[in-house]
């Protein structure tokens, strides 16, 4: 009984010890699939904008290529990766634009079909919604 | 029927079903009443998937089972700029083992006072009224009903919240509302001795599998005031699946508690929405 106490207590310390160590769940970052993943995503959505009558014209000025180095760098540092956003705040950004609501629908729906295209799990998606739903007050109607 | 037919020619004629931005599933079913919402309780969301700027309009079909009666009704409403809703619903219950059948029409605005069910911290809150005009009156009139019309006010507060429960996201839906109708109308409004406004509360939650179905509980306080038989209070749970943003069908299993006397009415709930 006591040899045996004595062999489980070790046993569960390291149990619990190497349990801690490999407890970190992967970042959202991760989920998304790291640099890699966040460039198809931000490509899938260039994509989808392009094809998007709905939101298209609001893009006929924009420096496609700076566009997607900054939604990129915007993604990544809002999912907690390696990646400092260099660009503008939200509201600078989009004022004169008046983005409306159903245009702000159209771009969720956008980034939704790209995300289970790339076979993103639910709850990562949910969790980047969560981060990029808020910014619609600063976005809209500007 | 029409439903059919109209769903027939929505599929083939695509241009006919334009579906507006708004996200699927986000438009919520048509409660009994018509109303953007759950299954019984209308919610601070506007029916179908138009967004701003955008029309919408919806028709269903609702079939509800319990062991003594069986609730039909059919609706539609058209929506504008997810702000105003005008519904329409037509209800007949009949009196499977009394025998008979009281049918009542709810006419339905809904306006969309504030905040956006995905995008602001701050829950959509709307505003709704519904008037309810009863077709078969001689019936709640004998059992002590004062009228055969009523006016429901409500004040919906609905908001999904992101990654809540499995890294699903998760609907919350509560309504205050003022009536003076006995069983939701079809018993009629009042009674010989009160004619008061009750505040009633009702609420619903539903979590979001994925983009396309949701399972959800709903709760409806009613009033109780008819003195030959005892009133209480509705629940049910559900199951919703948003085919696409045309056709979606809810399956429930609905507790209606006493009705007319009649203990214990449990039973299906069935609805079919089609919207463009």
């Amino acid at each position: 009984m006591r040899f045996s106490t004595m062999l489980a207590i070790p046993l569960l310390c390291s149990l619990l010890v190497s349990s801690c160590s490999h407890n970190t769940a992967p970042s959202l970052y991760q989920q998304l699939g790291g640099a890699d993943g966040i460039a198809a995503i931000t490509d899938g959505l260039l994509r989808e904008i392009e094809q998007d009558k709905r939101i298209v014209h609001h893009f006929a000025d924009t420096d496609i290529d700076r566009f997607r180095t900054l939604l990129a760098e915007q993604l990544c540092q809002l999912s907690g990766g390696p990646c400092v956003y260099s660009g503008g705040t939200m509201q600078e950004s989009h004022t004169g634009f008046n983005i409306s609501l159903a245009d702000y629908d159209a771009l969720v729906e956008g980034l939704i079909k790209v995300m289970q295209q790339q076979q993103i799990s639910i709850s990562a998606q949910n969790q980047l919604l969560a981060l990029l739903a808020p910014m619609y007050k600063d976005i809209s109607y500007r | 029927m029409t439903i059919r037919l109209l769903l027939t020619l929505c599929f083939l004629t695509s241009p006919l079903c334009l579906a507006g931005s708004k996200i699927i599933a986000t438009g919520g079913a048509s409660n009994i009443e018509g109303s953007a919402g759950g299954g019984i309780v209308p919610w601070a969301v506007i029916n179908g998937y138009g967004s701003s700027g955008e029309w919408a309009a919806t028709a269903f079909a609702t079939q509800v089972g319990v062991d003594d009666f069986t609730l039909r009704v059919q609706g539609a409403s058209v929506s504008y700029d997810n702000n105003w809703e005008w519904s329409f619903a037509r209800q007949t219950f009949s009196l499977d083992t009394i025998g008979g059948e009281l049918r009542q029409d709810v006419f339905g605005v809904k306006y969309h006072l504030a905040g956006e069910l995905l995008y602001t911290a701050m829950p959509q809150l709307s505003l709704g009224v519904q008037y309810k005009k009863h077709r078969d009156f001689a019936l709640p009139q004998a059992v002590g009903a004062r009228d055969n019309s009523g006016v429901d006010l409500y004040l919906a507060a609905s908001k999904v919240l992101f990654d809540q429960v499995a890294g699903r996201n998760l609907l919350l839906n509560a309504t205050l509302r003022a009536t003076k109708a006995n069983q939701t109308g079809l018993l009629g409004f009042g009674n010989s001795n009160n004619n008061d406004y009750q505040l009633v509360f009702e609420g619903s939650a539903a979590l979001l599998l994925n983009y396309n179905l949701a399972l959800g509980v709903e709760f409806k306080q009613k009033p109780n005031e008819l003195a030959f038989a005892n009133e209480q209070h509705w629940r049910d749970i559900f199951a919703a699946w948003f085919v696409n943003k045309h056709l979606s069908l809810v399956a429930g299993y609905a507790d209606l508690g006493s009705i007319a006397g009649l203990d214990q009415q449990q039973g299906y709930y069935l609805s079919i929405e089609g919207a463009w």
